[in-house]
């Protein structure tokens, strides 16, 4: 059994989250440098150039790219053969975003207590989703999750008969109503299947694929293709002023359900998309 | 397309220059407050208190920063969603409050008191929070210091880049991109 510290997660937890809201990934920048050149309209290339300026500002000044430094949310892949030595690994896992998000000067974001409504000062709870899996190592992936875009986002119970055509409507529903809020251009995470609570999980996990990539199965990925050019006929443009670029991409994620079920999942992440990888 | 530069306070005659659309570089004082200052700030009124800052012809900003860095004035700060301030926001206009920078829509009943009190709905761009942080020159604590990023600060900011979303006029600039006038 490979033994891995509690210090050893604390410390690469606390310098992914400092990471992730110093630099957005190569994946996202290059979007906007996409997005700029096929944009028509003036407005929408002022939005996209600030943020573009935003990104190189911020990692010029190790500052967020955002003052919401976000919800730091963890799918962790914790293999069979290891384990984590010296404490728990969701100790750990706090450990390292208390560390991280006040060592980094990051937004401390969590309230204690939903209706009381006290910040913890800290950033944490962070949110953890552990999967086991073969292996003798650790895989961390993070995401610094931002709150407005979170709002905006929408989980429905469709019927089975709506099908494909209904998962659609929901989508571009979600997004429209979304409009300016979410902070467009966004990364659309859409979770189709399992059931209440699986969907709203898989529509978060979708969020980490790197922005760009299809899907490796060619019929899901159809499915995300046709949802990012219809989301992008709406014509709601970065921050809602208009334009061509609603979303920079879609990710859909299917999973088996009950045959009375069509649960739809559609998490929104605004164009700060803050992801970052770590394999002990 | 023309940028128009104003400064604070508000005068009456140049919010009623703004319309929907207009591309603004804003200077001089405004005052950083978010969710649960505003919440304060409501219950102050309803007691009868003063509030810790003046509103007449002044511009509220929704921001809460991150922290400030050694030698920086200010961490990132850009705008916050501006509907969960609605409730609080009649009430701050018909005390003089003139203008509020944040992003995204207005509730219909807010849309309608800014018209009424002739004041004017800022968007800056959301997640642009370093950018937008290097046009504030200056940055103090006000009220409310336990509120940690969602205390009330006073803020000098030069060249402030924002689009007038919703003017004295009832004009909203995201209804009018939906509806296809852009």
């Amino acid at each position: 059994m490979r033994e891995i510290r509690y210090e050893t997660v604390v410390d690469a937890v606390a310098e992914m989250c400092k990471a992730a809201n110093y630099e957005l990934g190569e994946d996202v920048i290059t979007a906007f440098r996409k997005a700029l050149r096929a944009e028509r309209s003036v407005t929408a290339k002022d939005v996209l150039d600030q943020l573009v300026r935003n990104a190189e500002l911020a990692a010029e000044l190790r500052m967020p790219t955002c003052q919401d430094t976000g919800v730091a949310v963890f799918f962790v892949e914790l293999g069979a053969d290891c384990r984590v030595v010296g404490g728990l690994l969701q100790d750990a896992i706090c450990e390292g975003v208390r560390k991280g998000y006040g060592e980094g000067l990051l937004r401390a974001s969590m309230v204690g207590h939903p209706l009381k409504r006290v910040n913890t000062g800290d950033n944490t709870p962070a949110i953890i989703h552990l999967e086991l899996v073969e292996g003798d190592r650790l895989t961390l992936h993070m995401s610094a999750k931002g709150g407005g875009s979170e709002n905006m986002s929408a989980l429905r119970m469709l019927k089975p008969a709506d099908g494909w055509e209904g998962v659609k409507a929901f989508v571009l529903d979600t997004v429209r109503k979304a409009g300016p809020n979410a902070c467009p251009p966004l990364v659309v995470g859409v979770g189709i299947g399992g059931n209440f609570e699986k969907c709203a999980i898989l529509a978060k996990h979708s969020l980490f694929r790197p922005i760009g990539e299809r899907h490796p199965d060619p019929e899901i990925a159809a499915l995300e293709t046709e949802l990012l050019e219809e989301i992008n006929r709406l014509g709601i443009g970065p921050q809602g002023l208009g334009g061509d670029t609603t979303a920079l991409d879609v990710k859909v994620e299917l999973h088996p359900c009950h045959i009375a079920a069509l649960p739809v999942a559609v998490n929104l992440n605004c164009h700060a998309s803050r992801h970052r990888t770590v394999v002990l | 397309m023309g940028v128009v530069h104003i400064r604070t306070p508000l005068e009456e005659e140049t919010v009623l220059s703004l319309r929907a659309g207009d591309r603004v570089l804003l200077s001089g004082t405004v005052y950083a407050a978010r969710d649960a200052a505003h919440k304060r700030m409501c219950e102050m009124l309803e007691r009868g208190e003063p509030l810790p800052i003046p509103l007449q012809g002044q511009v509220i900003y929704y921001v809460g920063p991150s922290p400030a860095a050694p030698g920086q004035v200010i961490g990132a700060a850009g705008p916050t969603t501006s509907s969960r301030m609605d409730k609080y926001t009649p009430a701050l206009l018909a005390l003089g409050l003139k203008g509020m920078i944040g992003k995204g829509y207005r509730a219909d009943e807010v849309v309608q008191a800014i018209a009424r009190h002739k004041a004017v709905y800022f968007a800056a761009t959301g997640g642009a929070g370093a950018l937008l942080a290097s046009r504030i020159r200056k940055n103090e604590m006000v009220a409310f210091e336990d509120l940690g990023p969602e205390a009330i600060r006073r803020l000098e900011v030069e060249e402030f880049p924002m689009i007038v979303i919703n003017d004295a006029y009832g004009n909203d600039y995201y209804r009018q991109v939906a509806g296809g006038a852009n």
